[in-house]
Formats: C-alpha cells, sequence, structure tokens
C-alpha cells in the first residue's frame, strides 16, 4: 500500500488515487452496510433480528401486539425513511454533478440557479398561507400540499430561468448562472417577506421545514418520488458523453458533434425535477450536492461515467449516515437533517479544499 | 354410591359455576377498566391501560400534572415548561411540531396525550395506527375550552372525579373573574411586550395568548390591529399611546431586570402616558400565557395589577 506522501506526484495531478471501477465497488457495498445499519439502528430498539419475524407475520397476517409493533417500526417507518433518504441523497448529489459538469464551476450547485430556493418559497407559502389563502388548496391535497407546491415551486423558477436567459435558440452559460442568482436573491427576499407576515407557530414550522428532515417520511412519500428516481436513472447514461465533451468547452463540444443546446436543456429539466422532488421530500438538505461530486472528482477524475453513478452511490451514503445521527444522537427526539449534513460536510468541505490547494 | 356419586356430580357443577362466574365477573372488571373517550379529531378511542402517559403540549402536560397523575407521565414534548420538574426528569421527545414516530413509540408509553398542534402531520397520522392509543387534546384557551380539555383528559387517565372538580373550580374562577371584569369602569390600554431586541419591541397583537390573557384581565390590547406578535417601531408604540405596558419575566433569568428598564429608555416608550408614569407589569411569562389550570389565576393577578382599586372594593383575592 502506498501513502499519500510517498505517491508519484503525477498520480496525484491526473487525480486518480484509486481507479473508478473500484471507487464504484467500494461505494456500493458502503452503501449496503449504510442502508443495512439504517434499517438496524433506531430509538425503539428493534433490531433486524426481528425482520424474519415480521416478514412472516407479513404473508400469514397473523401479528401479535409485539410483531405488530417490530412490524411498523420496520416496514412502516424505517424502510420509507431508508428509500426515501437514498433518493435525497442520491437526487441531490448527481444534479450536483450535473450542474457542476455544466457550468465549468466546481461552485455550481443547484441552489445557485434558484432551483432549491423556488421549492422552499412555494413550500413557505404553503405552509404560511396554509390556515389562510391556501386552505382549500391544502384541505384537497391534505400532507401533499407540502411537496407538490415545492416541486411546482421548483420546477417554476426553472422555466422563468431558461425562458428568460433563452434568446436566437441558444442559452448563454454566464447568462444563466447570473440569471439564477438573480431568482434565487428574488426568492430569498419572497421567503423573507412570507416568514416577515407568519405567526409565531408558523416561523417554527418554516425554520425547522428549513433546517430539513426526513422524519416525515411514508410509503406514498416513496411513490411520488419513484417517478424522479426513473427519470434521473434514464437520463444519467445518456448525459455523459455530453458532459465530458462541455468539460472542453461549448465550442469544442459542439465540434465534437454534441448538440450542446439540447445536453444544456435536458441537464436543467433533469436537475431541476430531481432537486424539486428531495426538497419536497426532504425540504432544504445543503452540501450534498457539492461535497459528494468534489470527493468523487478527487479521487477518480473529472470522467462522467464515473463521476455521476458514485456521486449518486456516495450521495446516499453521506445522508444516510447524517439522517441516522439526526435519529439517534438526542432520541427519541431528533435533530434537523440539514444541520447534522452541515455539521458533517463542511469540515470536509474544508479539508478538501485545503488539501487540493496543497497538492495544486 | 349413587347418592354419593350425586353428591360429587352437584359439588362439581357447583365449583364449575362458581368458577364460570367469578371469571366472567372478572373479565367484566377488566372491561370495565377500559374507558373509551371521543377526542378533539372526533375518533373514538378505547384506553385499556393508562399507566405509562406520554403528554405533549404544556397545557396537556400541566393539566394531567393537576390531576395528580404526573408520575404515572414517562415523556413530555419541550413545550411542557411547567411543572418545571417534567422536563427535568421526565424523557424528552423534542419539540412537539418536530415528532419522531420513533421516537415517540420507543418512550414505551400505554397512553398518548398530545395537543392537536402536535405535527408534523405524517407522524401524527402513523402514530394513530399504531395500538398504542393517541388522544388528540383540542387547541382551545376560552374558558369553556379548559374545562373541556380538562374533562378529557381526565376520562382518558380515568380520573374523572378530580378532573370534575379541578374543571368546576376553574370554571367558578373564570365566572369570579368575570364579575370582577363587569366592574372596570374604563379598560385600561395595554401594550403586551414579550421582549426587546437591539431596541426593538416586540409586542403580541391579535390571536395570541398575550391578548387573550389581556382580554381575560380586562385590558385592551392596544396592538389588535397586528397579526401574531410583531415588532414594532418608536413611532407605532407613541401612535398606540398604551397606559400600561405588560411585560413577561422569564423565570430564573438574570438578564431580566436590565431588559425591563431597557424599555424605558427607548424614545418611543418615553413619550407614552405608561413611559411617563412608569407602569409597567411584569409577570412570570410561563404563568400568563400557559392557559393550562391555572390560566383564571394568572389573569386575575394580572387584573389585580392593572386595576389595584378593584381589589380594595372586593377585599382580598381568594387564593
Amino acid at each position: 500500500m502506498t501513502t499519500a506522501a510517498d505517491m508519484p506526484a503525477e498520480r496525484l495531478e491526473a487525480g486518480h488515487p484509486i481507479g473508478a471501477g473500484r471507487l464504484i465497488a467500494c461505494a456500493a457495498a458502503a452503501l449496503s452496510i449504510a442502508a443495512f445499519l439504517t434499517l438496524s439502528i433506531g430509538a425503539t430498539g428493534v433490531s433486524l433480528t426481528s425482520l424474519p419475524r415480521v416478514l412472516w407475520a407479513l404473508t400469514t397476517a397473523d401479528a401479535t401486539i409485539a410483531t405488530a409493533r417490530e412490524q411498523l417500526v420496520l416496514i412502516d417507518i424505517r424502510l420509507p425513511r431508508l428509500l426515501l433518504g437514498m433518493f435525497v441523497g442520491a437526487a441531490l448529489a448527481v444534479s450536483g454533478a450535473m450542474m457542476q459538469g455544466m457550468f465549468r464551476n466546481p461552485l455550481a450547485d443547484p441552489g445557485l440557479i434558484g432551483v432549491s430556493s423556488g421549492a422552499a418559497l412555494a413550500a413557505i407559502a404553503t405552509i404560511a398561507l396554509g390556515n389562510g389563502l391556501a386552505a382549500p388548496w391544502m384541505r384537497s391535497l391534505g400532507s401533499y400540499a407540502l411537496p407538490v407546491s415545492a416541486f411546482a415551486g421548483g420546477m417554476a423558477t426553472t422555466m422563468i430561468l431558461t425562458a428568460a436567459v433563452r434568446r436566437h435558440g441558444s442559452t448563454s452559460l454566464a447568462t444563466l448562472l447570473l440569471a439564477g442568482i438573480a431568482l434565487a436573491a428574488l426568492n430569498m427576499a419572497l421567503i423573507g417577506l412570507v416568514a416577515y407576515a407568519s405567526d409565531d407557530r408558523e416561523l417554527r414550522d418554516l425554520t425547522l421545514w428549513m433546517l430539513g428532515s426526513l422524519s416525515g417520511a411514508s410509503w406514498p412519500k416513496v411513490f411520488a418520488a419513484i417517478p424522479f428516481a426513473l427519470l434521473l436513472a434514464i437520463a444519467m447514461p445518456r448525459l455523459v458523453r455530453g458532459l465530458n465533451g462541455l468539460i472542453l468547452g461549448e465550442a469544442e463540444a459542439f465540434h465534437l458533434g454534441i448538440d450542446v443546446e439540447r445536453t444544456k436543456r435536458l441537464i436543467v429539466l433533469v436537475a431541476s425535477a430531481a432537486v424539486g422532488a428531495a426538497v419536497a421530500v426532504a425540504g432544504i438538505v445543503g452540501f450534498v450536492g457539492i461535497v459528494v461530486p468534489h470527493l468523487v472528482r478527487l479521487t477518480a477524475g473529472p470522467d462522467h461515467r464515473v463521476v455521476l453513478p458514485a456521486s449518486a452511490l456516495l450521495g446516499a451514503i453521506l445522508v444516510l449516515v447524517a439522517d441516522t445521527l439526526a435519529r439517534m444522537l438526542v432520541r427519541p427526539a431528533e435533530l434537523p437533517l440539514g444541520v447534522v449534513m452541515a455539521l458533517i460536510g463542511a469540515p470536509i468541505f474544508l479539508h478538501m479544499v485545503v488539501k487540493r490547494r496543497m497538492a495544486g | 354410591m349413587g347418592r354419593q356419586m350425586d353428591i360429587r356430580r352437584s359439588c362439581a357443577l357447583l365449583i364449575g359455576v362458581l368458577l364460570m362466574t367469578t371469571g366472567a365477573a372478572l373479565s367484566a372488571a377488566a372491561r370495565a377498566a377500559e374507558v373509551n373517550v371521543v377526542d378533539a379529531g372526533g375518533r373514538t378511542v378505547s384506553i385499556a391501560d393508562a399507566s405509562r402517559i406520554l403528554t405533549i403540549g404544556g397545557d396537556v402536560t400541566e393539566i394531567v400534572y393537576a390531576l395528580g397523575a404526573g408520575d404515572r407521565v414517562v415523556g413530555v414534548d419541550t413545550t411542557s415548561q411547567y411543572p418545571p420538574q417534567a422536563l427535568k426528569e421526565k424523557k424528552s421527545v423534542g419539540y412537539m411540531r418536530a415528532l419522531s414516530s420513533e421516537g415517540v413509540i420507543s418512550v414505551g408509553a400505554t397512553l398518548v396525550l398530545a395537543s392537536e398542534r402536535a405535527g408534523p402531520p405524517e407522524v401524527i397520522k402513523t402514530l394513530k395506527t399504531t395500538s398504542t392509543p393517541f388522544v388528540e387534546i383540542a387547541d382551545d384557551n376560552s374558558p369553556e375550552g379548559i374545562a373541556r380539555k380538562i374533562r378529557l383528559i381526565a376520562a382518558a387517565i380515568g380520573s374523572e372525579r378530580v378532573g370534575e372538580d379541578l374543571a368546576r373550580k376553574v370554571t367558578a374562577r373564570f365566572a369570579g373573574l368575570a364579575e370582577l371584569r363587569a366592574r372596570i369602569k374604563s379598560p385600561l390600554r395595554a401594550l403586551f411586550v414579550l421582549g426587546v431586541q437591539n431596541g426593538r419591541v416586540l409586542a403580541g397583537g391579535r390571536n395570541t395568548s398575550a391578548d387573550a390573557i389581556l382580554q381575560l384581565a380586562g385590558a385592551s390590547n392596544v396592538a389588535n390591529a397586528a397579526n401574531g406578535f410583531r415588532p414594532l417601531t418608536d413611532e407605532a408604540i407613541v401612535e398606540l399611546a398604551p397606559d400600561v405596558i405588560v411585560a413577561m419575566q422569564r423565570t430564573g433569568s438574570s438578564s431580566d431586570a436590565h431588559d425591563l428598564s431597557q424599555l424605558f429608555d427607548l424614545k418611543g416608550v418615553q413619550a407614552t402616558p405608561a413611559g411617563r408614569n412608569r407602569r409597567i407589569v411584569a409577570m412570570d411569562g410561563l404563568y400568563l400565557l400557559g392557559f393550562g389550570p391555572r390560566a383564571p389565576d394568572a389573569a386575575r393577578d394580572l387584573m389585580v395589577e392593572l386595576y389595584p382599586e378593584l381589589l380594595s372594593k372586593v377585599g382580598s383575592p381568594a387564593r
């Protein structure tokens, strides 16, 4: 085994401390361990050893009170939470990787072009107006009002953005970035306005929602997330060539025979759908979209054939680990997921940035 | 021989019948121990065992303790600030609007009493599907509402007689308060100040517990044009011209004395009748805004502070 210190300089420069295949294999193995732990750890002390009993009770449809409790904890509380956690992590990390690839900017993040803030604005308006203007909307959709409006808000922001910056059929990336920042600022101002106008309890709800949480995970939410997970899985391999071409520059990508406009449109659409759905499910969870793709690029290089799937796996792991900590640290209460994520993510990110400066 | 057999047989029969009747009586007694209540959400909840109670919501916890069932409480939420030992001694399931399904289940309660305000909705939905009875308590701060809350909680924990006594006592105190209130000739114009931060006053407007307690104490809330707790500018305070300022005093915090004197340093406050006469009433926030069984006493104490002349006419308060 070689350590980082005696590693040849050219390998560090190339940025391939470990091979791509090995990274994905390791990440997949780590994800299954994380998933296993997430299922077996919890405040109630119900562990996976009761799973066979629960499954048996499910198939034979006769459950004692004890197995009914275990079934509730494992099947109705932890399993949907596990699946949604993986979805949120993968969606945020892959969207981040796509945005960074498209803008050729390591700071690009779905939050940057206003998708997250658009989703947040719609969700927050729904919370604050839930007893007044939006009451009929809330009543008809019940507990889905929040996710549906968050998703709609994210998509609406993206549509406004793409409509605003398209000129003569082409999209300038610099304009897209600046317009996105402007839209995000506008959304944040409107969020502030809603927060100012809401009462104490609503304000408390808004704050908690902004900090992100998976505590509302349920099977209907899992089913609602499935189409977005499929969209991501189908679009990912189709975007690899375009993203790899864009690393070289737009003109170069065009000369390689890539339909640059179509690729950019598709990236914006897929990323905003995925982020809108993730925000709808878990509120605002930061750092995944920026930390994970960087970590992958540092270890396995910039090839999007590796970056996209490895980001999905690592993003899912990071969210599962953070969520397990959020559930366990102050049990029987729980911490907001976004807070735990930032507490883990920020030091990792700082470490990465400093190490890269020293290496470069 | 035949007669002996007969005797034995009839003895066996007798014993059998005896056993069966006692068995039936026992199971009837067990069934009688199971109580059915209709909660604030309109659900009928049957409760078999109220020996381990989880209370969610400050008013709910306070009522359970007032009913003398504090030793049966196994867990509370962070809004359960009174009595203070509740949050110190019992497990905390966190803030009541950010509950975790598994966390709540892990407390191992046999009965969950939760305020209507508890959330998030998905978690409440999951908790209602568990085998542990989940009773929702209405979020109602009116005098009738508080009595209804007490009766529902008492029925759920099987302390109906104590509950009836407490509900009657609270209702009677509210009635006494209404009588006193009727004697107020000109209501004072009061401003409720939740706190002062960076020289900005946070005042209680319409639809707040502050507004409710001011009304109960027979004062008119000058800030009722605003909805909720709102920061007020100096100019707005001058315009509202309160006769008296009611301020919250946090229990056991030393910075409060400083906080309250700071109020009169504000130019806006100085220009009001309250500022000129230095009329400020500081009371414990938990006591004043808790809206549990102590609400009529809190309102009465505030009223006595606001209208000392009422006291001389009525005599010393019966407390």
